[in-house]
């Protein structure tokens, strides 16, 4: 590098005003640019003299990712600089402070925590989406947006399911931050998108609580046991925080990646529907696990090599999509739901982690006061519930992977593909009603909800009944 | 601006055909063929004069080894390419032999450099398989993009700042940036005989705008060249490699 950052430097058309933040990496600066009006930073690496190998990889890997994401998650790249003037990304500057101010004032209320953990994992979900785990979630790496939505910076150490991982060979010591770094990464595991979900665990343990699961570490050692060491749950350390929330952050906190959630859209969905989480003993615990269990975990764990990784992040997302099927429980319907039955069986066959969302719609009147009681007195909505929850007996998932929902709406459809985009559904399963009159008046579900939702939509119809001899 | 890097065409008709209807899709500027438009394959003079108009209309081309065997009896290839090189010369024209002898082994362009083989010595038909023989190619020169062939597997090197040469593994199809802060080495596999296990011909798309790198794979009629090699008379070996990509 032939030149170094100062106020007033001008390198291919950008100008450096003042210098914005020194980390132990790089130096970031305010910058203009006759063509651009948006206001923008310049991140330049700090590489010490000779070869600093490790900080020119992270730099190199930055800019090879960066420019591959997009969407309002991520800063957009305005330029780079080569290596041999003078290395720099050049990106939107997103105003006002990163998490890290904010988690200084941890413990937040749990409302709070809630909409930050959901605006957090949204925008790991997205950058997932596109190939990429970060690898290094923690506060300093979030901002938000004046309209709320998080950015995701720093993509030093992150790697990109499509392209060689540079770092692979740089590092012998595990990489990432160590309050937040998951076990996998400990053992230098680098292709596991559920290691981000174990770092936003960690993180939402902190809002919540005002402490770190793990504290600090320093050395490598105490990093290396939280591979049987649990955390002190967060209610023991705050009772007004919820079991259910409990469950979620002890969930993302697990040590092995396949009893975490499997993807962030699914992190997503508990803490959207709370009511709804199945807790287990993970919610219950009120204090740490007692000395017998965690020396036969230390026993387990002490000499692991690897924890089963998936094949690459899209891998995984296909893997543990959230399938959305709707039902119609009524009794001429009742084949049709047994033909939907069968298929969303069939389907969970080949995505074993996959979470399903069961959904009834009631149709109510486009005017009037709706009957939320029928004739003889029952409450139609618990009656659909228990409808909808016998439908689904014998649905083998574990966990809380099976969830029950009663819409209504004017138009199911419409209610359908609500649902589903509100939840980030990866998939829709229905029925389509046979040839009736009732079709013909009202019009197909299936047909609208095919063309208008965001995700594949499946629609099992039944054979109609060949016409008698 | 973008390329297409062809390589090891091996007078393979139906698979240059499938790669030039590819990309004929994709917005290419120019073509650049690595050498090697004959030898193994049964349509020798269609393939060449089809490099020779693609030339016309502005490509580059380069010459392998086997296209040197053409006009120079000797024996430095293997028993049954050079049968096929005594095959082949008997059905190429003047012209044809002409445009194979007036080839250049490499060609610069800015700061990219076309060879067939390895960089480091042209004409010796060194192959590049590993890290460790790619090293040699950038010592020779100084430029940052190296491109070549000959070897029939798609590979890609780079050599970064202290001259560390790293051998990256790319999937077809995946945009490979070619970072300004090293530099690189594409092996291009092969259009018309594959050999790393698969049937399907080989090029690449080079993209100067954005500075990436995309392997590219084609499916063709294999069973139609392999048929024509038999029919020929050409060794039997080379019809069943095509048929499994080895």
């Amino acid at each position: 590098m032939s030149v170094r950052p100062h106020p007033g430097l001008e390198i291919n058309g950008f100008t450096l005003g003042e210098q914005l933040h020194k980390g132990g990496f790089a130096t970031i600066w305010d910058v203009t640019h006759a063509l651009y009006r948006t206001p923008m930073v310049m991140k330049v690496p700090t590489i010490l003299d000779g070869y600093d190998g490790p900080t020119i990889v992270g730099f190199e890997v930055e800019q090879m990712i960066m420019p591959r994401l997009s969407g309002i998650h991520v800063p957009r790249v305005m330029g780079q600089g080569d290596f041999a003037v003078m290395p720099y990304i050049v990106t939107e500057r997103i105003p006002g402070n990163s998490m890290f101010q904010y988690f200084k004032r941890a413990p937040r209320p749990v409302a709070e925590v809630i909409e930050l953990a959901a605006r957090m994992a949204e925008a790991v979900h997205d950058i997932h989406r596109q190939h990429v785990i970060h690898l290094d979630l923690k506060p300093d790496n979030f901002l938000q947006r004046p309209s709320g939505e998080m950015v995701l910076i720093d993509y030093g150490l992150s790697r990109h399911d499509q392209l060689p991982d540079l770092l692979a060979e740089e590092f012998t010591i595990p990489m990432g931050t160590f309050p937040y770094i998951a076990p996998e990464q400990f053992l230098r595991q680098r292709g596991d998108l559920r290691s981000d979900l174990y770092a936003l665990g960690a993180m939402i343990y902190e809002l919540a609580t005002g402490k770190m699961p793990f504290g600090q570490p320093e050395k490598l050692s105490q990093v290396k046991q939280r591979l049987w060491r649990d955390p002190v749950p967060p209610r023991a350390i705050r009772a007004d925080i919820p079991e259910w929330l409990q469950e979620i952050i002890l969930r993302a906190l697990e040590v092995d990646p396949a009893n975490r959630y499997q993807s962030a859209a699914q992190m997503i969905f508990d803490l959207a529907h709370p009511m709804q989480i199945r807790l287990t003993a993970r919610g219950h615990k009120t204090q740490r696990d007692p000395a017998l269990t965690v020396f036969k975990r230390w026993r387990q764990m002490r000499n692991l090599k690897a924890f089963a990784a998936p094949p690459s992040v899209a891998a995984q997302i296909e893997r543990a999509p959230i399938l959305l099927v709707a039902v119609d429980l009524a009794p001429e319907a009742e084949p049709l739901a047994q033909a939907i039955y069968l298929q969303i069986k069939r389907m969970l066959v080949n995505r074993p982690d996959a979470r399903v969302a069961c959904v009834n719609v009631i149709k109510t009147a486009r005017l009037g006061i709706d009957p939320t009681t029928d004739a003889a007195g029952t409450n139609l909505h618990v009656a659909r519930l228990v409808g909808l929850k016998t439908w689904a007996e014998g649905i083998d998932l574990t966990d809380d992977r099976l969830t029950y929902t009663i819409l209504e709406n004017t138009d199911p459809a419409t209610a359908i593909i609500d649902h589903a985009e509100a939840n980030r559904a990866d998939h829709i399963l229905m029925g389509a009603r046979g040839h009736s009159s009732t079709r013909r008046f009202l019009g197909s579900v299936s047909a609208k909800v095919v063309a208008e939702a965001a995700c594949s939509v499946t629609v099992i119809r039944l054979r109609d009944q060949q016409p008698e001899a | 601006m973008r390329l297409a890097l062809l390589t090891d065409i091996h007078a393979n008709r139906e698979a240059f055909e499938a790669v030039l209807a590819d990309l004929a899709q994709r917005q290419i500027d120019r073509l650049v063929f690595l050498g090697d438009i004959v030898g193994y394959g049964p349509d020798p003079g269609w393939c060449i004069d089809q490099v020779e108009s693609q030339v016309a209309k502005g490509a580059i081309a380069l010459r392998g080894n086997h296209d040197r065997a053409v006009g120079t009896a000797d024996n430095i290839l293997n028993s049954n390419a050079r049968r096929v090189i005594d095959w082949t010369v008997n059905r190429l024209n003047a012209r044809q032999k002409l445009f194979l002898s007036e080839l250049p082994l490499t060609v610069e362009d800015g700061d990219t450099l076309f060879t067939h083989a390895s960089a480091n010595d042209p004409a010796d038909w060194i192959y590049v398989t590993s890290a460790a023989n790619a090293r040699p190619s950038f010592l020779v020169c100084d430029a940052r993009l190296i491109f070549c062939g000959h070897v029939h597997r798609a590979a890609l090197y780079s050599c970064d700042l202290v001259g560390r040469v790293t051998h990256l593994e790319i999937a077809p199809g995946n945009p490979m940036p070619l970072l300004q802060s090293r530099r690189w080495l594409g092996v291009i596999g092969s259009v018309g005989q594959p050999r790393d296990g698969s049937t399907l011909a080989s090029y690449a798309i080079l993209d100067r705008t954005h500075n990436e790198l995309t392997f590219r794979r084609v499916g063709y009629d294999a069973t139609t060249t392999a048929r024509k090699s038999r029919e020929a008379g050409l060794p039997e070996a080379l019809a069943q490699r095509l048929m499994k990509g080895i």
